[in-house]
């Protein structure tokens, strides 16, 4: 077993509406998507954006598309409304759900992109 | 049928005013009924639009329209490819006119134009009704603007009646693209799951480059070759309204599944509901398939039964934003830009809390309250830009943080550098729902 940060197992992109952001993680590979959703929950994002205090975080899966999208609510200290962010969007926050660690077997560390 | 291509040629007020042309003699080089389509709409932007409108009765349209315009509208006149776009935004008149303008430069073929009205709510008649539907969220705010996102029907009616250009206001992103794919297949108006599926197509093409290889790069991890010249997208879209993603010929970028899905979630909540004035797109059960070099179907989207209401966006004057940024490099920098921000704050103390970040070390993670940063290691990065910002309601409280910041040239710590401030308006958003019959939307053609 290998601990890696998510992004090397998928990518994703982060969307904004008000105080709302959504960001979705895609596996790179479908062998990957079962180990992304076992470790990657609504409780480890909402830990991982725990210093913005989220009112909520919700998880959907696209089984055939070997993805997940988290919306998370008033996230964006009022987004492009009140933020005082330079990224008022939140547009950077993807890359913060992707430090989340995830740990994969040996077997398809191959899979992996980067690193 | 003949399937419809529909090209993107810009994702938001601002984007590239090269990227059409590509486009345009892509779509007639493929042949058939082709439409080009502009977004250029944010929600911010129409807000901004309504306010120059106010100061200036000719202004009020897409700030670049020429640019984005003159370089295609001879090629379109000439081979039929058809424009719609919202860039009329607050003025889809004038928009029409200085199209006019164009085609009378270029001795091209005068255009048929259509606008699409009835977007605004904003007047008087509306009030009482938005004020219900906002509750509380209206109370005591000075509505700026206030426009409802309307679908593709008027667009497609503007179509069938002979229109070659059809200007908007604030239309749903999506419904450029199914108002031509209305127009073009007549499928019914409660055709679910083909207005679902071409809504899907509409979205992958709504932001230009991000399904292309836009907004995706990351070396070593997402390689795009020739980002610099970054191809738009094109959809071929079927009679069942499924479509098949391809790029401008000869341009940059790369379209291949992990783009499709990037942009396909993008600012999408609930993929089995996703909301537009024509119909609930249900993406849950969605997939992509490679067909070729740069080109990915999208197959398995599904339709439900549109929204009662129609979506509003309500904008009122919101106060003041004050920033201000310095740099330090060397020795010591990073405690000295620090050293500059507790300033700062100890300055302005009365006025209200003053967010704080050094750029080069943590500047876009944290959070306002400053509990991110707070918690931050100090470090001895050498190379670093503080930055503060502050709200206020009042100007001249406002206008404090600015002069603080200039004022760390001699008051602050050494060696500080390269003051930059800003001092601008801000606009403050709600959304509510109007009944479809209070806000009818229609299309004139533009004499």
């Amino acid at each position: 077993m290998i601990t890696v940060p998510l992004h090397r197992a998928a990518h994703g992109r982060t969307g904004d509406k008000g105080n709302r952001s959504n960001i979705s993680v895609i596996a790179w590979d479908p062998a990957l998507f079962p180990l992304i959703v076992e470790q990657i929950t609504e409780d480890a994002v909402a830990r991982q954006f725990s210093h913005r205090a989220p009112s909520r975080v919700a998880r959907y899966l696209l089984p055939k598309l070997h993805a997940m999208n988290f919306v998370i609510d008033d996230v964006l200290d009022g987004g492009v409304n009140d933020s005082l962010n330079l990224d008022s969007h939140g547009k950077s926050l993807s890359y913060l759900l992707l430090e989340l660690p995830l740990t994969v077997p040996a077997d398809l560390a191959p899979l992996l992109r980067g690193g | 049928m003949h399937p419809l291509l529909v090209g993107c040629a810009a994702g938001f007020s601002g984007d590239r005013t090269d990227a059409a042309l590509p486009v345009v003699e892509t779509l007639i080089r493929r042949g058939g009924p082709s439409v080009l389509i502009f977004e250029t709409l944010a929600e911010r932007t129409l807000a901004l639009a309504q306010l120059a409108r106010k100061s200036d009765p000719d202004a009020g349209y897409e700030p670049l329209l020429e640019d984005l315009v003159r370089p295609i509208l001879a090629r379109c006149m000439e081979k039929g490819v058809r424009i719609v776009s919202n860039f009329g935004a607050a003025n889809p008149r004038g928009a029409a006119r200085v199209i006019r303008k164009i085609a009378s430069e270029l001795g091209c073929r005068q255009p048929q134009i259509a606008v699409v009205v009835g977007d605004d709510v904003s007047a008087t008649q509306h009030r009482d009704a938005l004020l219900a539907s906002l509750g509380d969220a209206g109370n005591g705010i000075d509505i700026a603007s206030a426009n409802a996102y309307q679908g593709a029907e008027p667009i497609a009616d503007a179509l069938r009646a002979g229109a070659d250009i059809v200007v908007t206001g604030r239309v749903a992103d999506p419904s450029l693209t199914v108002g031509p794919a209305l127009a073009h297949f007549g499928w019914a108006a409660d055709d679910w799951d083909r207005l679902g599926r071409a809504t899907m197509a509409g979205h992958l093409l709504e932001c230009g480059a991000q399904v292309t290889g836009g907004y995706y790069a990351d070396p070593g991890y997402k390689d795009v070759p020739d980002l610099a010249h970054v191809g738009f997208p094109i959809a071929e879209i079927d009679s069942d309204g499924h479509c098949v993603m391809t790029k401008a010929d000869a341009t940059g970028g790369v379209l291949d599944e992990h783009t499709m899905k990037e942009q396909l979630l993008y600012e999408v909540h609930d993929p089995s509901a996703y909301l537009t004035p024509d119909v609930t797109a249900d993406i849950s059960d969605a997939h992509v398939e490679t067909r070729g070099a740069n080109t990915v179907a999208l197959r398995g989207v599904r339709g439900h039964a549109r929204p009662p209401t129609l979506k509003v966006n309500v904008f009122y004057e919101h106060g003041w934003l004050a920033e201000g940024e310095i740099s330090y490099a060397g020795h010591g920098a990073e405690r000295r830009a620090r050293l500059a921000g507790e300033v700062i704050r100890e300055r302005l103390r009365e006025c209200g809390p003053v967010r704080v970040d050094v750029i080069g070390v943590t500047s876009l993670f944290g959070d306002d309250a400053g509990k991110w940063f707070g918690a931050y290691p100090a470090g001895d990065a050498l190379d670093v830009r503080l930055r503060v910002a502050m709200n206020h309601a009042d100007k001249r409280t406002a206008e404090r943080l600015p002069r603080e910041v200039t004022a760390l040239y001699t008051c602050g710590p050494a060696g500080g550098g390269g003051v930059r401030t800003s001092l601008r308006k801000r606009l403050g958003t709600v959304s509510c729902a109007l009944p479809r019959e209070l806000a009818p939307a229609w299309f004139e053609f533009v004499e």
